[in-house]
């Protein structure tokens, strides 16, 4: 783990939630999550299924509407406003349980696409930062491929070279490691702790453990649609203060 | 040979049994059919009226318009097979080739019906232009992208370009009017225009239906709700009589061109069924990831959602525009003279009465051979693309 700017506390944070709730009809899904991320830090957070924990990560680029409460990303405060939206966006990689590469074009075709439209980078620019991000997550390779050719592994890694292509202040993984296969999962983790590593923000919907002790500064525990209880990873894997938090790290540690 | 026999005709009492079905129908169908053809139908009719089958009244003298448009077409179609089918991983082995030669040969076949029809200079050079064609896309070998975006462009312009040609324009080319417009001619372009034109059109009301904004949506839904529970023959009524009537005096829309219209709004509709097929089809994180990448609305369905939902309905669209070729001989009913019109009114001709079957073998070939392509033709696009997407 590496060190964040502790002179940053007076410096706002990169991500700010402040009392975020949403509502599926009437299933009460987030109830007023606040959460402060500050630049180059990378926060993990765990929580049984169906605790609203992605739900909160994709309010975040707005995936997800909250109906109350603020989030401001980088100094833009998420509103109905759609260029506010598409902003943000471009600020913000995501990376997804199941991938969604775009199937009908090549891995350099999916990592270029959004640099040169949104971005407006010329094709050249963008091919070489693709070809660049490919060698970091250790399959330049495969440019030429169509994602159906890859294994789950490789497509993961393809999707945050996508994302990390747009050159975002922030990342968010939705679950990245639960659809594949045990002997993928370390590739695509070891690619995650390297972009740590370089001193990106980071929010981690993820139940890997190792992952946590190693690479978070702070893990959030989340159960209900609220974080329970969020410290560093030693305090909460040792001594965790919520008897839910408790029961939930018996259960995924056996 | 003998194993052979034995194996595929004579495996099992079923096969037996097929086996002798299939000599049954030869015998008792195929063999006269052949024969008629061969030694008994009177062919003078079609040959005679040949010009007339083709492109109806279009004047003698401004003919070489026409053949300009089927040359052009020769050459892209040449291009682009040696450009892309030809190549087309999964070809196996040369049955591309093989439907390759039997193209080529068709325009000089056409030039065996005696009594002069189209003059075989011409026919032939129809074959050379594919050739070449096809050649200059094999042989060029290090200009293969620049070949693509020229060949890809001049399909995008050939049918405005072959419609300017057909009609005419101002002082250089003068004015062809479509009451003159015939056979052939007049099907091929009503189903050109008609594909090209509801294309776009279909796009738009499928992603219309399924927009937010209510007007709009219960716009395209009523539209094309409407449309498909009306036959093809009352939208071709509809937009020669009707039409007129909302529109002042002095508007006269030519009765090709109202149509056309037709034609157009009633494929649309049916079309943007499919579209919605296949827009259903694109899993949701598809949007979700074009979204989270800072995409806009546009960009992330003309980037991402449409061309991954137009392939899935290749197959569909292709079959579509089969029907669409096909329908537009009901324009018969509104006394337009496409093929079928013309066939009719060739057997009125006094010389040729009883003929029908003569006339009506030739133009149902005909309408096979074009669809036979169309078919041909998606196939190939489908197999393309099943490759570029395991």
């Amino acid at each position: 783990m590496h060190e964040i700017n502790t002179n940053s506390t007076n410096t706002p944070p990169i991500i700010s939630c402040r009392d975020v709730h949403k509502w599926y009809g009437e299933f009460h899904a987030l109830r007023g999550v606040n959460l402060d991320v500050k630049k180059g830090e990378v926060v993990v957070i765990m929580g049984p299924s169906g605790s609203g924990k992605s739900t909160f990560i994709r309010t975040i680029n707005r995936l997800e509407v909250h109906q109350r409460g603020d989030i401001v990303v980088d100094g833009i405060e998420l509103t109905h406003d759609v260029r506010n939206i598409e902003k943000i966006r471009s600020e913000v990689g995501m990376v997804f349980q199941s991938f969604n590469l775009f199937p009908h074009l090549t891995v350099m075709e999916n990592i270029t696409l959004a640099p040169v439209w949104v971005r407006k980078w010329k094709k050249e620019k963008a091919e070489e930062v693709a070809t660049e991000l490919l060698q970091r997550v250790h399959i330049p390779e495969q440019a030429q491929k169509y994602p159906g050719q890859l294994s789950g592994g490789q497509q993961q890694r393809v999707a945050i070279a996508r994302a990390l292509a747009m050159q975002p202040k922030v990342m968010l993984f939705d679950e990245p490691t639960s659809a594949l296969d045990p002997e993928m999962i370390k590739e695509v983790l070891e690619a995650m702790s390297d972009l740590a590593e370089s001193g990106m923000t980071m929010i981690c919907v993820t139940h890997e453990m190792g992952f946590a002790r190693n690479v978070a500064h702070r893990v959030g525990f989340f159960d209900q649609g609220n974080i329970v209880e969020i410290g560093p990873p030693d305090q909460i894997f040792r001594n965790p203060e919520q008897a839910r938090t408790k029961q939930f790290l018996a259960q995924i540690l056996h | 040979m003998l194993r052979w026999l034995k194996q595929n005709l004579l495996g099992s009492w079923r096969d037996v049994v097929l086996t002798l079905l299939g000599i049954y129908i030869v015998v008792n169908i195929v063999v006269p059919v052949v024969r008629w053809v061969l030694t008994e139908a009177n062919w003078a009719v079609v040959t005679t009226n040949m010009r007339l089958l083709m492109v109806g009244q279009y004047p003698i003298e401004q003919v070489w318009r026409i053949w300009a448009c089927v040359l052009l077409l020769a050459l892209l179609i040449g291009l682009s097979w040696g450009l892309w089918i030809s190549k087309s991983i999964g070809d196996t082995g040369g049955r591309s080739r093989l439907v390759g030669i039997i193209l080529l040969l068709v325009p000089p076949l056409f030039a065996l019906f005696p009594n002069g029809i189209e003059s075989l200079p011409m026919l032939l050079s129809v074959s050379v232009l594919g050739l070449i064609g096809y050649l200059a896309a094999t042989v060029l070998t290090t200009q293969q992208s620049l070949l693509k975006r020229l060949t890809t462009l001049g399909w995008i312009v050939y049918i405005p370009i072959c419609y300017v040609l057909i009609r005419g324009l101002g002082d250089l080319l003068p004015v062809v009017s479509s009451n003159l417009w015939g056979g052939l001619l007049l099907t091929l372009l009503l189903t050109a225009v008609g594909i090209v034109l509801s294309f776009p059109l279909g796009v738009l009301l499928a992603l219309g239906r399924r927009s937010q904004l209510p007007v709009i949506k219960w716009f395209c839904i009523a539209y094309i709700e409407v449309i498909r529970g009306v036959p093809l023959i009352t939208v071709l009524f509809m937009a020669q009589l009707v039409l007129p009537l909302f529109l002042p005096q002095s508007i006269e829309i030519d009765r090709v061109v109202r149509a056309m219209a037709g034609i157009t709004l009633f494929s649309a509709a049916y079309l943007a069924e499919n579209v919605r097929g296949g827009l259903q089809n694109i899993p949701r994180g598809q949007y979700e990831a074009a979204e989270a990448l800072g995409l806009n609305a546009v960009q992330k369905m003309t980037l991402i959602i449409l061309p991954q939902a137009l392939r899935i309905i290749v197959p569909i669209l292709v079959g579509q525009f089969i029907s669409l070729f096909k329908d537009t001989s009901l324009v018969t009913i509104v006394s337009l003279l496409d093929l079928l019109g013309i066939a009719n009114t060739v057997l009125a001709q006094p010389n040729f009465i009883g003929t029908q079957r003569e006339v009506y073998f030739f133009i149902g070939v005909i309408y096979w051979l074009i669809s036979y392509t169309i078919s041909a033709l998606g196939k190939r696009l489908e197999l393309r693309q099943q490759m570029s997407a395991i």
